[in-house]
């Protein structure tokens, strides 16, 4: 069981802001944390990594990382750490990133097997690809077998199908080793397909805390499909006005009434929902 | 031509280069850890800390030198504590030189190595400490590692600048011949003598071993951006 209570001044583009959170967390426990960017969710982890300062209090597992008398620091806490740059050691080869952490070799052959990395193990950092600096960043984060795995928005560097592939190996680690985890992302599908709890931070404070599905799935009301995008041109073809919209990596055309586009402006936020009953589903 | 080579005295550049050796391998000791506080340090007296490392690029050498004289001589506490239980002269002598030198090219350690100390990714060092690691370990096993042109760049041209170095060898040292009298000092005192074709002879070994040095420390930082990039 992890316990924290945490405050911490922060000064952001908007002027100062506090950050406040409160939390109780499982052991063997995934979860999200995402927000705007400036919402605290990356000082929020470096808190509990002890690199950032803050008052309040951590206890895991009965043991008190911070209270009012002491804070331990970084080097007493158990914590596995994967920053979104990697930051490998650039000196060193993937085997001994891994084993700068602890000397255990059949850990360390271990994680290199489930991220198969083990081809890969007398490379240096710079002949990896991003998607391999990230694995080798997450095995050496295992090494410690920490008590919590903090992800600073681990994959958001990396494109479409090596993030679907991290995100399984991810998976397979926490099933592996029932770290407890806490993941900053963005990206809703991977935080359904990973996290058991989906936390929203905004403005320093929790403003959501729940099941993935309760927070993430937003087709309230009877829409079926529901989508964000953005706004990128209104067209009009002979009587009829089309919308261009960014959704994800992808471009689309929809049909727009005048009424609507009155409301519209180039580069808003859309919700696109419709209530197709018979969608078309084919695999790639 | 192979004759004068052969008669010349080497004694003043076998000095020059024991000076520049020993003077280079105690500000790295020394350095090494004030570039790493330096670097790390969000501290009120950082700034002053670097303004006073930073002085003896700015101060004449005799300014430099007479305050060393003055502060090594054995009418100064520290002279004379140096004389009176340790035994050292620490003016006019190769003591007392080693001494100067240090002072005098302090920045010339320290800057590289800070600067090659600041350009480190951040989270690599507090991905040390996330692995357990102390500062210490985080310092020798990460950080010198991952510095090495700025490493390199920074013994060398200390080395180098101790082998240039001219006022305050003359104003601590004197030029007191198999002792203080350095390369740069013998140069001078030849053209003093009229000695032009010594003169020559010291200065062009000069210009030839200091470009050879400047050259291959070039080389080496290409091949390794080469390596790294």
């Amino acid at each position: 069981m992890i316990e924290i209570d945490v405050e911490k001044k922060l000064y952001g583009a908007n002027g100062t802001m506090k950050l406040d959170v409160t939390l109780q967390i499982a052991q063997g426990e995934f979860i999200a944390l995402s927000g705007k960017s400036g919402s605290g969710k990356s000082t929020f982890l470096r808190i509990l990594a002890g690199l950032d300062e803050a008052k309040g209090e951590i206890e895991v597992s009965g043991k008190s990382w911070l209270n009012r008398k002491k804070t331990l620091p970084p080097q007493q806490r158990e914590i596995g750490f994967v920053f979104q740059d990697y930051a490998l050691f650039e000196n060193m080869s993937v085997l001994d990133n891994l084993l700068f952490v602890s000397k255990d070799l059949a850990l360390a052959q271990k994680l290199l097997a489930i991220t198969e990395l083990t081809q890969l193990k007398k490379q240096f950092p710079k002949r990896l690809s991003g998607g391999q600096k990230q694995r080798v960043s997450l095995c050496r984060a295992m090494m410690r077998r920490p008590k919590l795995l903090l992800l600073d928005e681990p994959l958001s560097a990396l494109d479409a199908v090596m993030r679907a592939k991290l995100q399984q190996e991810i998976l397979t680690l926490h099933r592996e080793f029932a770290t407890t985890t806490i993941m900053v992302s963005h990206d809703p599908s991977e935080m359904y397909r990973l996290a058991s709890r989906v936390i929203i931070l905004d403005n320093g404070t929790v403003t959501d805390d729940g099941m993935p599905k309760d927070i993430l799935l937003k087709t309230k009301g009877s829409q079926k499909f529901s989508f964000e995008g953005e706004l990128l041109e209104i067209k009009e073809v002979d009587v009829i006005k089309i919308a261009i919209v960014a959704i994800g990596q992808q471009i689309v055309e929809i049909v727009v009434s005048d009424a609507e586009v009155q409301n519209l402006q180039i580069g808003d936020k859309l919700q696109l929902s419709t209530k197709a009953f018979s969608p078309i589903v084919s695999a790639f | 031509m192979f004759d004068i080579l052969l008669d010349l005295d080497y004694t003043p550049f076998i000095i020059s280069f024991k000076l520049a050796t020993i003077t280079t391998l105690l500000l790295f000791i020394l350095s090494v850890p004030l570039a790493w506080y330096l670097s790390q340090s969000r501290s009120k007296i950082k700034p002053f800390l670097e303004a006073l490392t930073a002085l003896p690029i700015v101060l004449p050498p005799s300014v430099l030198g007479f305050y060393i004289l003055v502060a090594l001589s054995s009418n100064s506490p520290l002279g004379a504590f140096f004389e009176n239980y340790l035994g050292i002269n620490l003016v006019f002598s190769f003591t007392g030189l080693v001494v100067a030198s240090c002072f005098y090219s302090l920045p010339f350690m320290v800057q590289p190595l800070q600067s090659g100390f600041s350009g480190l990714n951040q989270h690599m060092l507090e991905a040390s400490y996330l692995s357990g690691k102390g500062k210490f370990v985080t310092l020798y096993k990460v950080a010198l590692p991952n510095i090495k042109p700025a490493l390199l760049t920074a013994v060398v041209v200390t080395f180098a600048h101790t082998v240039g170095e001219f006022g305050v060898v003359l104003m601590v040292g004197g030029s007191i011949p198999d002792e203080t009298k350095v390369a740069s000092v013998a140069i001078y005192e030849m053209v003093e003598m009229m000695d032009y074709t010594k003169a020559h002879l010291y200065s062009a070994i000069m210009v030839l071993l200091s470009f050879t040095v400047l050259l291959s420390v070039y080389i080496f930082n290409a091949k390794e951006k080469k390596i790294l990039g």
